[in-house]
């Protein structure tokens, strides 16, 4: 069946974060300068009082806590069939936050305690896109 | 640095008007600008020949004044969700005061719940959300606007039923208002039997979806006495963006702009907390009204929700907020800060019934301008 959810068009800053994912790997950028990580992609460094330009591309983890979320008891378009869903936001072990799903869970809140372990799925939905999802860390 | 503080009380709202509202499918989403515009501008015994200001969001001051057939020579179009009429009112003020024009119009229509000649919605596929949230499901304010709410609860310990008795404390002031779509009063029980919408969210969290629209005229201080209604003063303001995507919102417990554009319109308006009885405070959701009330300073972090569930917002409570009965029972058409104004006007000039507050002399309207980002806040008075 063919994928019908809303798919990302990488631009040319993001285009290295969307071609990691492809390769099962996940690529964020840190500051070589404050060193710390930062999301979504883009060629400076957002922190305050830093603001520089020399960054570059790196593998992370792919280990995260559950920063927040909601339970969708709603889903639209092809969401329709998967509620209840969760979306989340993630904090990744390097200090960024990103949107994901939860999979491999039950989608109540008693089973999705806030700050809870959380490791990286490469879900491939489509010969082109790869998307970052996450489940209770195993180990 | 010159000081905001020189615009306090230079510029007044002289013509308020709302729309019938609720369920219109008959009218368009620009036929209601107009029909708040020429309402309001009649409240102020002004027609459209004496508008030479335009301010407006959900459509462009361009198509305004197409379909008014005017030619305005000052034009503010930001539109940054919501709120963006509160940041219209401060803007309008620095253009009066400037010369830029004299009579400024601020239009609000939304045919949110008919969808009769709306604009295209959402940001495309390259776009921040389009790449990193739209992906995975999101779909609207709902699923959105509530992503903050359960590291709220986790880090203070708030809880479903304080969150839901802001929809309570609301829906009691909505019983006194005759214009209000949802009039009958409910529990905290109620609420909380309402079916799932986005855990933690269930419907009675949800603000209503409805159409209509609203309009304000401002003028100087030299005019301000010379039409039919008492002027409402603007006093302070304040405005500030930050984040579009509620995922790279920096604090999920705290709405951090919101405490800059509050001590902002408190330091240009001269004023403090004590002096403040009145608040609207913009409610698509019973978390939203929790998060201000902590970043404008009212309660300390964390007390919002308690402070909720104690009813002192409620009618006969020692600080009375959305008084019309907000977005959760009077109106929402999507982008409700129109009516936040309109109530906060309305209150400053006496006309709101069996709600009225007595004696009342300041009124703060607040409105996120997007999720927690945009953002902006007035303090209005009749003195
Ligand atoms: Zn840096």
């Amino acid at each position: 069946m063919a994928y019908d959810k809303p798919l990302p068009e990488p631009t040319p800053e993001t285009q290295e974060f969307w071609d990691g994912l492809k390769r099962h790997e996940l690529r964020i950028q840190r500051c070589l300068d404050c060193d710390r990580f930062y999301f979504f992609p883009r060629p400076f460094c957002p922190h305050a009082g830093c603001r520089s330009g020399n960054v570059q591309w790196e593998t992370v983890s792919g280990r995260a806590k559950l920063h927040t979320y909601v339970i969708s008891h709603r889903g639209f378009g092809g969401f329709a069939d998967d509620a209840p869903y969760v979306i989340a936001v993630v904090e990744l072990d390097e200090g960024p936050r990103m949107m994901t799903n939860l999979v491999e869970v039950e989608p109540t809140p008693e089973a999705l305690p806030v700050d809870m372990p959380l490791e990286i799925v490469y879900d491939d939905v489509t010969d082109e896109v790869t998307l970052a999802k996450f489940r209770p860390a195993r180990g | 640095m010159p000081s905001a503080s020189r615009l306090r009380r230079k510029v007044a709202i002289v013509g308020a008007a709302e729309t019938e509202l609720g369920v219109l499918p008959d009218r368009s989403m620009i036929q209601l600008h107009a029909e708040a515009a020429r309402l309001a501008l009649a409240d102020a015994g002004l027609t459209e020949d004496d508008v030479d200001g335009i301010a407006t969001a959900g459509t462009t001051p361009a198509d305004i004044s197409e379909y008014l057939h005017i030619s305005p020579r000052w034009v503010d179009g930001t539109a940054v969700g919501g709120g963006s009429f509160l940041m219209h009112v401060g803007h309008a003020a620095a253009a009066i005061e400037a010369g830029y024009c004299d009579t400024a119009l601020v239009t609000h229509g939304e045919s949110g719940r008919s969808r009769v000649g709306m604009p295209p919605g959402d940001a495309g596929p390259s776009s921040i959300q389009g790449q990193f949230e739209h992906p995975f499901g999101g779909w609207g304010p709902p699923s959105m606007f509530s992503i903050p709410q359960v590291r709220h609860m986790h880090h203070f310990g708030s809880t479903e039923e304080q969150f839901a008795a802001v929809a309570v404390a609301t829906r009691r002031w909505a019983t006194l208002n005759p214009r209000a779509m949802m009039r009958d009063p409910i529990s905290v029980e109620d609420v909380l039997n309402s079916r799932l919408i986005a855990w933690p969210l269930r419907l009675f969290n949800c603000c209503l979806v409805t159409d209509g629209g609203g309009a304000l005229v401002l003028v100087s201080e030299e005019r301000a006495h010379d039409f039919p209604k008492p002027p409402v003063w603007l006093l302070g303001r304040g405005e500030a963006t930050a984040h579009r995507s509620i995922t790279f919102m920096d604090d999920m417990t705290e709405w951090t702009p919101a405490k800059q554009t509050g001590a902002s319109a408190f330091a240009m308006a001269g004023l403090d907390h004590a002096d403040i009885r009145h608040l609207m405070l913009y409610d698509a959701f019973t978390h939203v009204p929790v998060y201000a009330l902590e970043a404008l300073g009212f309660v300390e972090p964390g007390e919002g929700a308690p402070y909720f569930a104690e009813m002192h917002t409620a009618p006969g409570g020692e600080l009375p907020v959305n008084t019309n009965g907000g977005g959760l029972s009077y109106t929402h058409t999507g982008m409700y800060g129109m009516f936040a104004i309109m109530e906060s006007v309305t209150q400053l000039r006496g006309e709101a019934g069996e709600r009225q507050l007595p004696n009342l002399e300041l009124s703060m309207t607040h409105a996120p301008a997007g999720m927690f980002s945009g953002t902006s806040t007035l303090i209005l008075g009749n003195l």
